[in-house]
């Protein structure tokens, strides 16, 4: 294929990197700085509240990976106590099935993320590692209810605003590094 | 003493950096010329449509988010209109627009990952791909937002969709509608007229009218090859009928009018985004359908115009949970079948360009 005059495609996609080049970066350097996630997020963790649970199964019904295991006993109060519950999240997809179908509202998707282990029964979580605590968070996911009180998720939509998290590389550009968090 | 040659098969694949998933080409070359070829599919087959019919019809939900992992709603959209056409659900009107609007946000997303790619492949190795990946970003943040998760969203339910939108998603896409005609044009003053770009694309890997249509090629490859079908267009599913756009049709079928045809439904896009947001309505997002869903008996074949081409599904219902038989028509697979028309006789390099113009993804062909 010839051209007549070769080159300026080439000049003119420069012109775009050079105005590239002279804004702030959009990336962020990981493990210091952090977004905030959606509200909805469906984290790598389940969240269970034992006092609104009754043991009913709707949800090990629910998953599509048959993935949820709970054994129960009748309790004094004509209620079923939970014995063992047991999500292995090695193999759960977190499709959130489980959270829509559960009735009583026992349990929830969790927040955090960073779920790596060294081994693979550590993924494996048990009635203790699925309770409700402080550091164990639910998220938003199918309860609006809880939604309203999280914070709000950082965009990158709106990295140039004020609203947004980016510190600039140049000093002389202090306007974009307002919105530092 | 004349020189003996012989024709070497080379194997690419089935790790190459370009193809989304395992994937052989098994190429036989004069020289550098290509004389023959040989796909070899089915390394990351997973047996999807199996796994289907053991489980209920609003299980197989995620299960369809991993056949194009590049564009999970509409997988999503596909399943969820095939399985309301057999179960005669009707659903609110407020459901239609936003599945539209995520629809239409996914086409978007899954061409710049495929002109990302394209120029990977062309040797322009990953500068371009972060350009596009920029605002690939902006649209997760936006389903993230939506739905809790960035690649797999199981976003749709028969009858409706999982959860409303949040208050803050209007506004943010309103931005993004706004702000992503500028950055098709920056795109396309970066690339269209780069004459490297021109030369290796150009009359490179053309597909004739009449072998797109015999391969049953779809989506932007058939459009391509000059042939004006568009399923939103020809059998309007959803709330399509009621939006005003364009299919761009290419001329001669050429890489580069792959190319072009994405860039210019990009614009499109944007278009049907903003009379979507604008014709938004409100109310319920949400219609009563039984968790365990019990079809009657019947068949049914659902299909959209998905990022990649006619996306289907077949469903064969016995009145039972689960479907009886459960079909997808990938339209990466078909597109593939085309791939040997093209490619042969043209030189190696230009071989991978071809094989990234059809933007295949391999969750979707071996599923």
């Amino acid at each position: 294929m010839r051209f007549e005059r070769y080159g300026i495609g080439i000049i003119k996609g420069l012109m775009v990197t050079m105005k590239n080049f002279l804004r702030p970066p959009i990336t962020l350097q990981y493990p210091e700085e952090k977004l905030i996630t959606s509200r909805r997020i469906r984290g790598n963790e389940l969240v269970w509240q034992v006092s609104k649970c009754t043991g009913c199964a709707t949800c090990a019904k629910s998953c599509p990976q048959g993935n949820i295991e709970i054994v129960t006993h009748l309790g004094t109060e004509n209620n079923y106590v939970v014995d063992k519950l047991q999500v292995d999240t090695g193999k759960c997809m977190f499709c959130g099935l489980c959270v829509e179908s559960c009735p009583y509202e026992a349990l929830f998707m969790g927040r955090s993320y960073e779920r790596a282990t060294y081994r693979r029964r550590e993924l494996v979580l048990s009635k203790e590692a699925l309770e409700l605590s402080e550091d164990r968070q639910p998220s938003g996911y199918f309860y609006p209810r809880i939604e309203v009180l999280l914070p709000r998720q950082t965009l990158l939509l709106y990295w140039d605003r004020e609203d947004g998290q980016k510190l600039c590389w140049f000093p002389w550009r202090k306007k974009a590094n307002r919105g530092r968090r | 003493m004349a020189l003996r040659t012989e024709p070497f098969v080379l194997n690419i694949g089935p790790q190459h950096p370009s193809s989304h998933g395992l994937f052989r080409l098994e190429v036989t070359l004069d020289g550098e010329v290509v004389t023959g070829l040989e796909l070899v599919l089915g390394y990351l087959h997973r047996g999807i449509e199996k796994l289907a019919e053991g489980r209920t019809y609003i299980q197989n939900i995620p299960l369809t988010d991993r056949l194009d992992y590049l564009a999970s709603m509409t997988n999503n959209f596909a399943y969820v209109l095939a399985v309301e056409k057999l179960a005669g659900i009707e659903v609110p009107e407020r459901t239609e627009y936003l599945r539209v609007i995520m629809a239409e946000l996914m086409r978007i997303s899954s061409h710049l990952s495929f002109i990302g790619f394209l120029l990977n492949e062309l040797g322009a190795y990953f500068t371009p791909l972060f350009y596009m990946f920029r605002e690939r970003e902006k649209i997760l943040d936006l389903f993230e937002m939506v739905c809790g998760q960035r690649l797999t969203y199981n976003y749709m339910r028969i009858g409706g969709v999982s959860q409303d939108i949040p208050e803050e998603f209007l506004p943010a896409v309103k931005r993004f509608v706004a702000e992503m005609p500028r950055l098709v044009d920056e795109y396309e003053q970066l690339l269209s007229g780069n004459e490297i770009l021109l030369a290796r694309t150009k009359g490179v890997g053309i597909l004739p009218r009449d072998k797109a249509i015999n391969a049953s090629a779809s989506g932007p490859v058939l459009r391509a090859s000059g042939v004006k079908w568009d399923i939103r267009k020809v059998d309007p599913y959803s709330v399509y009928d009621r939006f005003d756009f364009e299919v761009p049709v290419g001329s001669v079928g050429d890489v580069y009018d792959r190319y072009w045809v994405r860039v210019s439904e990009m614009r499109q896009s944007v278009r049907i985004l903003e009379q979507a947001l604008k014709q938004l309505p409100k109310g319920e997002v949400w219609t009563k359908v039984p968790g365990l869903l019990r079809p009657l008996r019947g068949e049914v074949y659902g299909h959209i115009e998905g990022p990649k081409g006619e996306l289907g599904f077949y469903l064969v219902s016995d009145n039972s949970i689960a479907p009886y038989r459960f079909h997808i028509r990938p339209p990466a697979l078909l597109n593939l079948t085309a791939l040997k028309d093209m490619v042969v006789g043209w030189k190696l390099a230009d071989a991978i360009v071809i094989f990234g113009s059809l933007d295949t993804v391999l969750g979707e062909v071996d599923r």
